[in-house]
């Protein structure tokens, strides 16, 4: 029996959620219109947009007027973060971001310092990826709720019970929206559709703190903290998948921890595998490990000749010859690096069959 | 101080190399891997941990080439283990 390609690399991007299809096809008709006008078809269109933001809101625990949906995770990022730091007194400039955050927190720190003349700093991890101490010294901190390279789930409650009550938190949750409950810290929160099974192009942004301000220019939208035309048919597909992620949560996220702790083990059983991350304290879908003395692209390609679809964060996999800074800051082996992440239809069988083509991968490329 | 010239080799060709020589020196000595692969600078200190022997730290070779320096420890079993 042939068998197409499995699909390992949720964390990448979650395939369209069944629930997420059949609301985008029926509202690319329905909601069209421009929200902001007065005629019926805008109300249409208004409707289904507050109708998102509403179900989005359900599905997180926060309030609507909390939400509001940007063009990307990164968008949500950006605006979250630097539109936090831009509304500290002016004397408040230090930004503090741990180690492992994704490269679209650190880039907006970069803005920040080359764009808005403030200073930011690095706090370090331990080798699970986990808060060590609460970084002093910091104006605004940016803490991931949970690493997208290896999975480790931050104990954001010990980090904000170390901050100074008035130092805010951005929490870029793009990881774990919709896979975990949100958490209860942080001031300003992004998220990513892709990444739990809505469609590409719809961000999250949830602000709960008065003190934040748009860094970016003004439009004259339906919601100011965003910008650019609403797409109301991918935020009600968003929304959708959302919904039906977070009913289905318990029973997917039990099957899925199980079935990465069997990757975890069977992973560590290989001579001279590196199983990196937090064991219990994780995304239940994901896990990295890296392979001593073997290259990361020569074993992503070998496991894809085998069928298997995973990332990596091996500098020979990158656009930037640099290994991934994640692995780094947690003094993990960078090469031969492999993260598997399993969608919503992964089985058994599949990762049975991916365990054997990963050993038959290391030992050819090892060879 | 031995040194192995690991410049122009991509990852994990320095880590390999390390492996292969850390016998050539005896228990408590140095072993120096020059390398340019940045990679080189985070999978010298994990094989360490990895392999139970002591990262020493960073030096720089006159080129300006990073050195990477390993001290072997006694109950080694990395030299056996290479690949």
């Amino acid at each position: 029996m042939s068998q197409g390609p499995t699909y390992l690399d949720a964390a990448s991007s979650e395939p369209l959620h069944p629930a997420a299809r059949e609301t985008l096809m029926a509202a690319l008709d329905a909601g069209f219109a421009d929200v902001r006008r007065l005629h019926g078809s805008a109300r249409n269109a208004r409707l289904l947009l507050d109708n998102a933001r509403a179900v989005v809101a359900e599905g997180l625990g926060v309030r609507p007027d909390e939400v509001t949906f940007t063009s990307s995770g990164t968008d949500a990022v950006h605006r979250g973060l630097l539109g936090l730091a831009l509304a500290q007194p002016g004397s408040r400039r230090h930004l503090v971001c741990s180690a492992i955050e994704h490269s679209a927190v650190l880039h907006a720190a970069r803005w920040w310092e080359s764009v808005h003349g403030g200073t930011w700093s690095l706090a370090a991890v331990d080798a699970r990826g986990q808060v060590t101490d609460a970084p002093n010294e910091a104006d605004v901190v940016a803490w991931q709720h949970a690493n997208h390279e290896v999975g480790t789930v931050a104990d954001l409650s010990r980090l904000r019970r170390g901050l100074a009550e008035d130092t805010p938190l951005f929490v870029d949750a793009c990881a774990s929206m919709g896979r975990l409950p949100l958490p209860a810290e942080g001031d300003v929160v992004a998220g990513s559709a892709h990444k739990w099974g809505g469609p590409a192009g719809v961000g999250v942004l949830v602000v709960r703190s008065r003190r934040w301000v748009s860094p970016f220019p003004d439009d004259d939208r339906a919601d100011h903290r965003g910008s650019g035309f609403e797409n109301v048919p991918a935020a009600l597909a968003a929304a959708a998948a959302l919904q039906a992620v977070v009913a289905e949560r318990e029973e997917r996220s039990a099957r899925e921890h199980a079935l990465v702790d069997r990757i975890r083990e069977h992973a560590a059983g290989i001579p001279d595998v590196d199983v990196v991350g937090d064991p219990v304290d994780r995304l239940p879908h994901l896990v990295t490990f890296s392979v001593l003395y073997a290259h990361g692209e020569q074993l992503v390609s070998a496991l894809d000749r085998r069928g298997f679809g995973v990332a990596s964060g091996s500098a020979c996999t990158a656009s930037a010859l640099e290994p991934s800074h994640v692995l780094a800051a947690m003094g993990a082996l960078t090469h031969g690096n492999v993260r598997v992440s399993l969608t919503r239809d992964t089985t058994a069988d599949d990762v049975d069959r991916f365990l054997a083509a990963l050993d038959e991968a290391v030992a050819e490329v090892r060879a | 101080m031995r040194e192995l010239d690991c410049r122009g080799l991509p990852c994990p060709a320095p880590i390999i190399e390390l492996a292969r020589h850390i016998g050539d020196v005896a228990e408590g000595e140095l072993l120096g891997v020059a390398a340019d692969d940045p990679a080189a600078r985070y999978d010298v200190p994990a094989w360490c941990r990895m392999k139970g022997q002591e990262y020493v730290g960073e030096q720089a070779a006159t080129d300006g080439v990073p050195v990477y320096v390993v001290r072997r420890c006694a109950a080694t079993s990395a030299a056996a283990s290479a690949p």
